[in-house]
């Protein structure tokens, strides 16, 4: 009873309405922009001809190919999400606790890998992958596969969990270790249990990243690899056969349905962290720890540093000697046709739609997140793992029905700027929420409770207690959002009129033509773009790490 | 400050019934403490009168103005959590401040409010400290002072010294109470410890399994406890069951006069100060520990045939020791089992 | 009093201003017939590019503007023009090509303009007697090669198809994947206009056996395997890219270059011809008319080969760049545009099948 939370404060119809009033903006986002185009297109593929035609869907689930598609695209992803968590723990332990020089340009440069188009870094990767190599014989592989998906997804548990780890209570291992628990046992006890939730949440979302990957597995498993997605990507659009798309589409939904129950069932419980603020949690590595944090440094270098760095070095790697020539030319090849965009103007587009996406993307998540602490039970799991549900469904499938749905106006917004953003917030807003909502819940009730005794309205816990402490985590959701948004190619491309290019689509108009400048192009703007993604974290993580507080 | 009735309020959490038609009154500018075991529904208690649990039945009133109605944050009732909950966010300045920003004091009257309150407290000068930086004394000190900045009707202190070390809560207790006197405040106390309840309170509400089993002044309490169950709760040990019959109350350690209207089983406490070593008393005994408490030592004396007794210690006496003892006639309190 | 009054007359001031200004709406709707102020979406793939000063003639010309809205590439262009039909995203879509044609005229897209400019376009590349389609520009897909990595391996470059079969290129080529790419696609139908329908598969068993590599696209192939690109990081020195290829190589060149670093293999090529045409609900029809022709014109014609790397239909000027590297095959392969719309699923199984199990 001494933990008693905030049950029935208001009575219970009250709390209903305005939970139902906080759920109101996602609801109508997600099905603006999700839901209704992703229903349309499946149900244009299920009833083509006129009438509906379900023996098509055993036809395609019992197929072989089917099977040995959806077998990969399986097992590949729990590789992909264990070794992803395993590889960089160690890193989420250095953000969360390691008080070491460069920590922050640490922090930032993960998120880099994340934004790059997968063109760009599987080209780089390819280059890792050379021929003459140790790591040859991984061209064309699964095991590239999951070796980029690695290199892609380290950010997603490093930044995440290690925001966690930082709100995690040192105390309570020291404690573990008074009690006699050995370092590692009181990490695994006392540490670990407490990162549950966050640990939870960030591979939940590697899984479904990795689920439904394209480009990686397009770019670098070599054609005798497909996920679902990449089959539904290819029947759509290079069959225009909505039909296997439709069964296809409604396989891999049902697969992440089924994968996303299990994430329930585990039994994730959140809000086992206690939020902290204002004190340090941070210190010094000191023996074991040293050499810890020596390999973990070491090998993000060799994972993720090598691709990018050769990246940026052939940016400035001329004929003729390092040089600025190629960002040179980004200036001048191609100056008086329409195509053209001063990079200075594909920088703004980038950072605007980055600022547009991001903002929409922490509103609504934001408020789904507080929807769903105040929700509780089954309720609860199902509205979480429906807003889970963009991240596994198809790209094409949602940009395609979105033309055929949202047509008629007054939502005829083919051709409506706030396309992007809203696009690239779909995205995002699974990422929004699992950060959230950990950090909500675990906004110890009696400050608010403490709150409402010294006057305070609802509305004011919520904006002086609850909004305050969540600065943090919240800042850490905005910089992935806008990271997003910043790398986003599919959407931007589908949707983006050619007068507001952004940066990756700069990059992939430069990379369409041959030439030493093309090329040189492509890689002084992905210079520029991860230049741009790792300024934006370190201004993101500065903010963040201030003491919060303090008028 | 004001008065503060709670009537007949009742609370279920699904089918335990946490308390059941309590009722309590709160004179302007007294503390009340409210004892009670864990789980005896104390604190929800105290929730209820806050505002922060809704109940199920009965009602709230300060100064006679039915508040069962009123959100929290418009009752004017300041509390002192437990684990004081201080805002992590803000510094000390600021957390003692929340209430008067809330309240729309402006920016400039706040800090001399702040500065008086925390003077009151005995921190002067720790507007600029992070929380996390305060001991625990520090910290619940500051937890009050938020409480009383915005000058609150009623103030409730949960479980107000719980852990806290034994000296530094003697001497915030008697802080407290000289707070309390000086601004004429009306206070709620929840705890658990008779103690800290008698040196609190004016009076002494008694709570067990959600019924208010009595309600008098501290002394009273400890005297002439309701049942076994309070003689229990305030520390007692001496209570055994009995018989009253012809104006008389028969238990193991012999038979005493006793005012009771009928006669039947009750419970009889027996006051260790009554109880002494006599070449006469009746009941023979070896003394098997010896304990301090508030002070006095204290002997228990096991005999054959009866409950042992706890009696004031002799200075001669030795564990081991054989003694004879008699009790008192003034010193036997029946009470209702 | 004086208060009463202004109660009333700031409403009413109101409502005239309204009034008015509804009357203004009415007054440009009446004469919204003429060209003056008219724009039409051209819509079109991500690689479209002209100077800024063609387009800018043509509304000279015709006071008609025109709003670019690039929709993925050509394969996504041409699905999303079937999906939107009945409210098309705009009046004319360029770059259909001839893979796709015959699944777009099938749905009746388009409506039919016989541009009079087609006297000067080759009859080969009208491939619809309707004129629902007109063609404005040839690319074609050929094997480019990389001279330096030829030479230094001791190799002549091939000069047919048959001749990749020799033990000696093997571990040379690299392809793109046909189920993925449109490139790679092209060079499948290369192979099956050389050696039949029934006679490619036995070509690239032979293939398959000889060491070949599948990309996924052009520019992992192009700039990931290939190794004669100014900025490519590959090893193989033959590669499936476009005749215009050389050209590019020499135009955006680091510094410029005395030959091209590449070559192209002339009998190789595969013809791709991208169309432009009318999408059917329209409301600009006659200015849509307008653009079509503009298309064929010199101007336009002429700005094709430097903006979007293929080659124009009429007889302009090429630039010099394209005169001395680029290839106009002769006799180009080319597969009838409604055998490729019957067999492209079934070849690319077949195919699949054979290069990639």
């Amino acid at each position: 009873m001494d933990r008693g939370v905030d049950r029935h404060r208001a009575p219970l119809t009250r709390r209903r309405v305005v939970t139902a009033g906080i759920f109101a903006i996602p609801t109508a986002f997600l099905a603006v922009f999700f839901l209704v185009p992703a229903t349309t297109l499946v149900l244009t593929g299920l009833r083509d001809g006129g009438s509906w035609d379900l023996g098509e869907v055993g036809r395609v689930l019992g197929s072989s190919s089917t099977r040995r598609v959806a077998w990969f695209t399986l097992w590949q992803a729990a590789v992909s999400t264990v070794l992803t968590v395993v590889v960089a723990l160690p890193a989420a332990w250095i953000i969360g606790r390691v008080q070491m020089r460069g920590r922050a340009l640490f922090a930032a440069v993960l998120v880099v890998p994340f934004v790059l188009p997968t063109v760009v870094v599987g080209t780089a990767f390819l280059a890792v992958l050379d021929r003459g190599g140790p790591l040859a014989g991984l061209r064309q592989s699964a095991a590239a596969v999951i070796l980029a998906h690695v290199f892609f997804n380290y950010a997603v548990i490093a930044r995440t969990v290690g925001a966690a780890w930082a709100a995690v209570d040192p105390s309570t291992e020291e404690a573990a270790r008074t009690l006699g628990a050995s370092r590692w046992t009181a990490f695994l006890t006392v540490v670990l249990p407490q990162l549950r939730s966050a640990l939870a949440g960030a591979a939940s979302i590697v899984f479904l990243f990795t689920f439904t990957s394209f480009g990686v597995v397009k770019i670098l498993g070599g054609p005798r690899i497909a996920t679902i997605e990449v089959e539904i990507h290819r029947v759509t659009t290079e069959l225009l056969d909505l039909r296997v798309a439709a069964v296809l589409s409604l396989l891999q939904l049902a697969a992440v349905i089924a994968a996303l129950a299990l994430y329930r069932r585990a039994g994730v419980r959140h809000g086992s962290g206690r939020l902290r603020s204002g004190q340090s949690t941070l210190h010094r590595p000191v023996g074991v720890e040293r050499i810890v944090v020596a390999m973990t440094v070491l090998s993000a270098g060799a994972l993720l540093g090598a691709p990018i760095a050769s990246l940026v070095w052939r940016s400035f790697d001329n004929a003729s000697g390092p040089g600025l020539a190629y960002y040179r030319a980004l200036d001048s090849v191609g100056r008086g046709s329409i195509a053209f965009v001063p990079p200075t103007e594909a920088i703004r587009n980038s950072l605007g739609f980055g600022f547009a996406a991001a903002t929409t993307a922490l509103v609504v998540g934001g408020l789904a997140a507080i929807g769903l602490h105040r929700l509780g039970g089954r309720a609860r799991g199902l509205a979480d793992s429906s807003l889970m549900l963009p991240l596994g469904t198809s790209a094409v499938t949602v940009g395609l029905g979105f033309l055929i749905a949202l047509d008629d106006p007054p939502l005829d917004l083919r051709t409506s700027p706030i396309l992007i953003p809203a696009a690239q917030a779909i995205i995002a807003v699974p990422f929004v929420v699992r950060t959230m909502l950990p950090a909500i819940d675990s906004v110890p009730s009696r400050l608010r409770d403490a709150a409402s005794t010294l006057g305070a309205s609802p509305w004011r816990v919520w904006t002086n207690v609850d909004l305050r402490l969540l600065r943090r985590p919240a800042l850490v959701a905005y910089g992935f959002a806008f990271a997003i948004s910043l790398g986003e190619f599919g959407a931007t491309v589908f949707i983006a009129r050619a007068d507001a290019p952004t940066v990756p689509v700069a990059i992939f108009r430069a990379l369409g033509q041959p030439g030493a400048l093309n090329i040189g192009q492509a890689m002084a703007l992905s210079t520029i773009l991860l230049t741009m993604t790792t300024v934006v974290m370190l201004v993101v993580d500065r903010v963040g790490d201030a003491r919060v507080g303090g008028f | 400050m004001s008065s503060l009735s709670v009537r007949s309020v009742s609370k279920s959490f699904g089918s335990s019934v946490v308390l059941s038609g309590v009722s309590l009154d709160v004179a302007d500018g007294s503390t009340v403490s409210l004892l009670g075991p864990s789980g005896s529904g104390k604190s929800t208690l105290l929730r209820i009168i806050a505002g922060l649990e809704t109940l199920d039945d009965g009602s709230v009133l300060v100064d006679g103005r039915d508040m069962t109605s009123s959100p929290t944050h418009q009752r004017g009732v300041g509390v002192v959590f437990q684990d004081q909950a201080l805002f992590p966010h803000l510094d000390v300045g600021d957390n003692v401040a929340f209430g008067l920003r809330m309240g729309g004091v402006s920016r400039a009257d706040r800090s001399p409010r702040v500065a008086e309150v925390l003077s009151v407290v005995g921190l002067a000068g720790y507007e600029g400290r992070d929380p996390s930086t305060l001991s625990g004394g520090e910290a619940q000190r500051v937890a009050l002072a938020r409480a009383l900045a915005p000058s609150p009707r009623v103030v409730l202190l949960d479980e107000p010294l719980a852990g806290l070390d034994q000296l530094l809560r003697e001497r915030l207790l008697l802080e407290l109470r000289s707070i309390f006197d000086s601004l004429g405040v009306t206070v709620v106390a929840v705890t658990h410890d008779p103690t800290e309840a008698g040196a609190l309170g004016q009076q002494v509400a008694v709570l067990l399994d959600g019924h208010l089993a009595q309600i008098d002044d501290p002394g009273a309490v400890l005297s002439h406890p309701a049942s076994a169950a309070v003689a229990g709760l305030v520390g007692h040990r001496n209570v055994a069951d009995g018989v009253v019959r012809d104006g008389g109350v028969e238990c193991l350690w012999g038979r005493f006069p006793a005012a009771w209207s009928e006669d039947g089983p009750v419970s009889v406490l027996v006051r260790p100060d009554g109880v002494g070593s006599s070449l006469d008393g009746t009941l023979e005994g070896i003394i098997t520990g010896r304990i301090f408490r508030g002070g006095s030592a204290f002997a228990v004396v096991e005999g054959d045939a009866w409950p042992p007794l706890d009696v004031r210690a002799e200075p001669a006496w030795k564990v081991g020791d054989r003694v004879r003892l008699a009790v008192a006639p003034s010193s036997v309190h029946v009470m209702a089992r | 009093m004086n208060r009463s009054i202004r109660a009333f007359a700031v409403p009413l001031a109101g409502l005239l201003v309204i009034a008015a200004c509804g009357d203004d709406d009415a007054a440009t709707g009446d004469d919204g017939s003429s060209n003056e102020d008219v724009t039409i979406t051209l819509v079109t793939h991500d690689s479209f590019n002209v100077s800024e000063s063609v387009f800018e003639a043509f509304t000279a010309d015709t006071g008609v503007n025109v709003e670019v809205r690039p929709a993925g590439d050509a394969g996504a262009v041409v699905n999303q023009a079937i999906l939107t039909k009945d409210d098309p995203q705009g009046d004319v879509l360029f770059g259909i090509d001839n893979t796709f044609l015959s699944r777009a005229l099938d749905e009746d897209l388009f409506l039919a303009h016989e541009s009079p400019a087609l006297d000067r376009v080759d009859d080969e590349v009208e491939l619809d007697d309707e004129h629902r389609v007109t063609p404005i520009d040839t690319g074609d897909v050929c094997l480019n090669y990389d001279k330096a990595g030829l030479a230094a391996a001791g190799l002549e470059p091939p000069s047919t198809l048959d001749e990749l079969l020799d033990p000696t290129y093997a571990g040379t080529l690299v392809i793109e994947n046909p189920a993925t790419s449109s490139p790679g696609l092209a060079f499948l139908l290369a192979t099956v206009a050389e050696y039949g329908e029934d006679g490619w598969q036995g070509y690239w068993e032979s293939l398959a056996a000889n060491d070949i590599e599948v990309a996924a696209g052009w520019e992992e192939a192009y700039y990931g395997s290939f190794s004669g690109s100014g900025g490519s990081t590959g090893d193989r020195p033959v590669v499936v890219s476009y005749a215009s290829s050389p050209p590019a190589e020499v135009i955006f060149a680091e510094e410029p270059l005395a030959d091209a670093p590449t070559g192209v293999v002339a009998d190789s090529c595969y013809r791709q011809i991208e169309f432009a045409g009318i999408l059917s609900g329209t409301e600009h029809e006659t200015e849509a008319q307008q653009l079509i022709d503009f298309m064929l014109s010199d101007t336009f014609q002429s700005d094709i080969p430097l903006n979007m790397f293929v080659y124009p239909v009429t007889d302009v000027d090429l630039p010099d760049e394209f005169v001395q590297y680029g290839v106009e095959a002769d006799d180009p392969y080319l597969v009838d545009a409604d055998t490729v719309a019957r067999n492209r699923d079934e070849w690319i199984e077949e195919w699949t099948d054979i290069v990639l199990r």
